[in-house]
């Protein structure tokens, strides 16, 4: 039953079409929609929307470090507040939401070949919970209190003591919110996971899935593994709050007064959360890692250079990254040998990584490069990152890390490797995809600018960081005071930072702008602007309707990068060309 | 890797057995699983995450068992019942183990029956195992009642080490809701069995294709787990 096309062989299709639910009202199309598209969409916009809000929140922090006093409501409880709120919703709330829900949700179907995911139900309601935890988080800001002000690795026990910032409600909305989300991720994460795995077109084996998917899928997976370590640390830190159990809770005596609490473990929490901490980091970057591999490739006409290396190092890295988790804990207090285990798995990773950045490198080498802004966008990645990856060397070695732990060098660090980095990815993307979305190209003239001005401004911003952490200026501070060890220049250096992020911030918002404005006015891209192999591109109709694929499935006939083929008739072949036939 | 045909070819062409048959599955077209629907594997894929939830809940009990320095109340005293005048220890969670282990055993019989489409052994045996596993959630809800009649609570007991109660009311709960999800789900799919609705392919809620009892199987696997989940609960909580 091998049936015969263009003189190939295909296999029979073993994935019986899916029956689509067709909506037969505006609110179930565009609101309650299961349609994967939609849902990424709406997951999307939700994603950025909070994600602008932490913007908002680091430039009030860099005015308070820049020019300190300047806005009076800024007082000290009221930073912490900031930090927490910052950094909690770009990790989580933005780079998690928006890779796995938002790419992962428009991208897996589209270029595995098909129709949805494998639950559309079950799907909508990982939107729909999502978006409770987002409103849960936000509630945060108008209750008594405010937000939590713990940090946002949420350190027991001051994260619930009376003294910190959103003791009384902030706490209690950011766990039942971490808890939603989680809920929310799990119910989206087993459709992407499934879908790669049971939902392929003919011809799609998992070695020819363009490396995007590989990346979505692994980090998927890691997430599904590592959330638990989170929801139970939420759980238990809840009810230590609610109900006075001590499950991280020493006996503590605050302002001469006994507390209730007693004989739990402190560090038990950091042990969950690192154990979900640092997978994240990977979560947020191996999506990262396989859409800049596809953009390097189509932008530069060239074949992925060694792609089940890429593939590989994919997995490895994302198997490595479950034990490492204590490297974020040399200062705890925890067994210091464990510290010679874990720095020796850290830099482990680094190999994979490296594998990475060669290839990347090699793939551009004489490569046909177009300067497009997607491809712009990729390069300031490899930069940043390779500067981020760098810096966790250091960092990953007990020695060298304890006396820059708590200092502005780690903040430089992980600015530059997770959270410059991804969002670097993000808008590449972002430039990327967009025709296929709306049919019409972003603005490049725009584009080249936001480009320059984040590129740029991030390292104007991050790497002085590096600079003051080395001169011991401590991370988590709302001012510094009389503090004779740091020199009134480092002062001067904290102005400049603050400005520049100022100005950052604004390039984002002609990004916001452009996002807008090209839905209109944009030029009209047709349906495979960048000439690109991958079968997202190969749709009948742009941007692709309801099913994807119209009446037939594609099949596939041939990896994800067949770009500039020897003899071929364009310097691209889609994944669904069939072979010229053999003569016989 | 250019130009190459499909590497699967047809379902009916004999696939290699053994750890060959997996690299070639793995390596082949549209599905990894080759005889795995979608619904199957994402329980188990649910159920591999659901495995770290438990594990982390467990391993974080074991640490503030052992970090408290208050001692730990003896589980063989606090978990005795007085029947007549005897006091024997665990006698309740012994009788809880037994029957969550039956249902385990008549929700097998249910998963055989609905391969045969015997639509009324099925649902009898479904509704069995609810039944099973509803007693054994009354049950601990009876063990509930002594315990905090004793004066037990998630913040403190009679006997020793907070983390106690803490820990106990915490653990046998989140088992104890998977359990009641379990037999809220077993009750409704029950029901479609009964109604014929897998026979039918009625339009609905978890109604996969025509004459497909698989859904069973997918509420066996998760029955089965959640049933795994409490000998591990039992040993590491009961029997230290
Ligand atoms: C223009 C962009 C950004 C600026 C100006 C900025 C600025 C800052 C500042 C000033 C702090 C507080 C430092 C301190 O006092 O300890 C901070 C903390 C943090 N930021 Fe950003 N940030 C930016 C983007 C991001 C992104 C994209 C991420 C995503 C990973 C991120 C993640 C974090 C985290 C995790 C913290 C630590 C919060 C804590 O200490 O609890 N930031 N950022
Ligand atoms: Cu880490």
């Amino acid at each position: 039953m091998v049936d015969v096309t263009h003189g190939v062989a295909v296999p029979v299709a073993e994935v019986g079409d899916v029956e689509l639910y067709h909506p037969r009202s505006w609110v179930t199309k565009y609101v309650f929609s299961q349609d994967a598209k939609v849902i990424a969409i709406q997951y999307s916009l939700t994603a950025l929307s909070i994600g602008l809000v932490a913007l908002v929140l680091s430039w009030l922090m860099r005015m308070q470090l820049g020019f300190p006093g300047l806005l009076s409501f800024i007082n000290a409880d009221r930073y912490y507040q900031f930090v927490t709120m910052h950094g909690m919703i770009m990790v989580i709330y933005l780079l998690t939401a928006l890779f796995l829900g938002g790419f992962g949700n428009y991208l897996i179907p589209l270029m595995l070949g098909a129709r949805d995911m494998v639950f559309p139900y079950v799907n909508m309601l990982s939107y729909w919970i999502y978006l409770l935890a987002v409103l849960v988080l936000v509630a945060g800001f108008f209750v008594p209190g405010g937000p939590t002000g713990a940090g946002w690795t949420l350190y027991p026990p001051q994260a619930i003591l009376a003294n910190t910032p959103g003791q009384q409600w902030g706490i209690i909305l950011m766990l039942v919110s971490l808890m939603l989300f989680i809920i929310g991720f799990t119910m989206g994460g087993l459709n992407y996971v499934v879908t790669v795995l049971q939902g392929r077109a003919r011809g799609m084996t998992m070695m020819r899935m363009p490396l995007t998917v590989w990346g979505i899928f692994t980090a998927t997976v890691m997430a599904l593994l590592a959330f638990p370590a989170l929801f139970v640390g939420s759980v238990m830190m809840l009810l230590d709050r609610v109900l006075g159990t001590s499950f991280f809770m020493p006996s503590i005596v605050l302002m001469g007064e006994q507390l209730k609490y007693g004989g739990g473990s402190p560090i038990l929490f950091q042990h969950l959360f690192w154990f979900f901490g640092h997978p994240e980091v990977y979560i947020v970057a191996l999506p990262a890692f396989g859409i800049v591999s596809d953009l390097i490739s189509t932008h530069a006409r060239k074949n992925i250079f060694g792609y089940r290396m890429m593939v590989w190092a994919i997995v490895a890295i994302g198997a490595l990254s479950f034990v490492v988790w204590a490297h974020h804990m040399y200062v705890s207090g925890m067994n210091p040998g464990f510290g010679f285990f874990f720095a020796t798995t850290t830099l482990i990773i680094a190999i994979p990584t490296a594998i990475k950045v060669y290839n990347w490198v090699l793939t551009l080498w004489r490569g046909d490069i177009h300067f497009t802004v997607p491809m712009l966008f990729a390069l300031g990645f490899i930069v940043t990152f390779v500067n981020g990856g760098l810096t966790g060397l250091f960092l990953g070695n007990v020695v060298v890390d304890v006396p820059l732990s708590r200092t502005m060098f780690v903040v430089a660090h992980f600015h530059m490797v997770m959270g410059i980095a991804p969002i670097m990815v993000i808008f590449g993307a972002i430039y990327h995809w967009y025709p296929k979305l709306t049919g019409r190209m972003l603005d490049d003239t725009l584009g080249k600018l936001h480009f320059w001005v984040t590129f740029v401004g991030a390292y104007a911003i991050f790497f002085p960081m590096h600079y003051l952490g080395l001169l011991g200026v401590p991370r988590r501070y709302y001012e510094m005071g009389e503090t004779a060890f740091v020199p009134p220049s480092a002062h001067t250096l904290n102005e400049f930072i603050t400005i520049a992020a100022l100005i950052v911030g604004a390039a984002q918002l002609a990004f916001v702008f452009n996002l807008f404005w090209s839905l209109r006015h944009g030029r009209p891209s047709g349906g495979n602007p960048w000439r690109a192999t991958t079968l997202e591109w190969q749709t009948p109709e742009t941007p692709p309707t309801h099913g994807n694929w119209g009446k037939e499935l594609p099949v596939v006939y041939r990896w994800a990068y067949d770009y500039s083929v020897p003899g071929a008739a364009e310097d691209f072949l889609p994944q669904n060309q069939p072979p010229m036939p053999r003569t016989p | 890797m250019a130009e190459t045909t499909p590497t699967h070819i047809g379902a009916e062409i004999a696939r290699p057995s053994g750890m060959r048959g997996i690299v070639a599955d793995w390596s082949s077209d549209q599905r990894a699983f080759k005889n795995v629907s979608w619904g199957k594997a994402m329980m188990w894929i649910f159920l591999l995450s659901d495995t770290f939830v438990f594990s982390c809940f467990l391993l974080s009990y074991m640490t503030v068992r052992m970090s408290t320095v208050v001692p730990w109340p003896n589980p063989s005293e606090v978990f005795a019942l007085t029947i007549g005048a005897e006091k024997i220890p665990l006698i309740l969670i012994a009788i809880m183990t037994f029957v969550l282990i039956s249902s385990s055993g008549t929700m097998a019989m249910a998963v055989n029956f609905g391969y045969r489409r015997d639509r009324r052994k099925t649902a009898a045996l479904m509704l069995a195992t609810a039944a099973l596993g509803a007693t054994f959630v009354g049950m601990q809800a009876f063990e509930w009642t002594k315990l905090i009649g004793e004066g037990v609570r998630p913040w403190g007991n009679p006997w020793g080490a907070v983390q106690f109660g803490s820990s106990f009311f915490m653990i046998t709960g989140f088992h104890g809701t998977h359990v009641t999800i379990g037999v809220i789900f077993l009750i409704v799919m029950a029901r479609k069995v009964l109604r014929g609705d897998f026979d039918h392919a009625r339009r609905g809620f978890f109604t996969s294709r025509k004459g497909s009892y698989e859904i069973v199987e997918i509420t066996g696997l998760y029955w089965h787990f959640v049933d795994l989940v409490w000998v591990f609960i039992f040993a590491l909580f009961y029997l230290w």
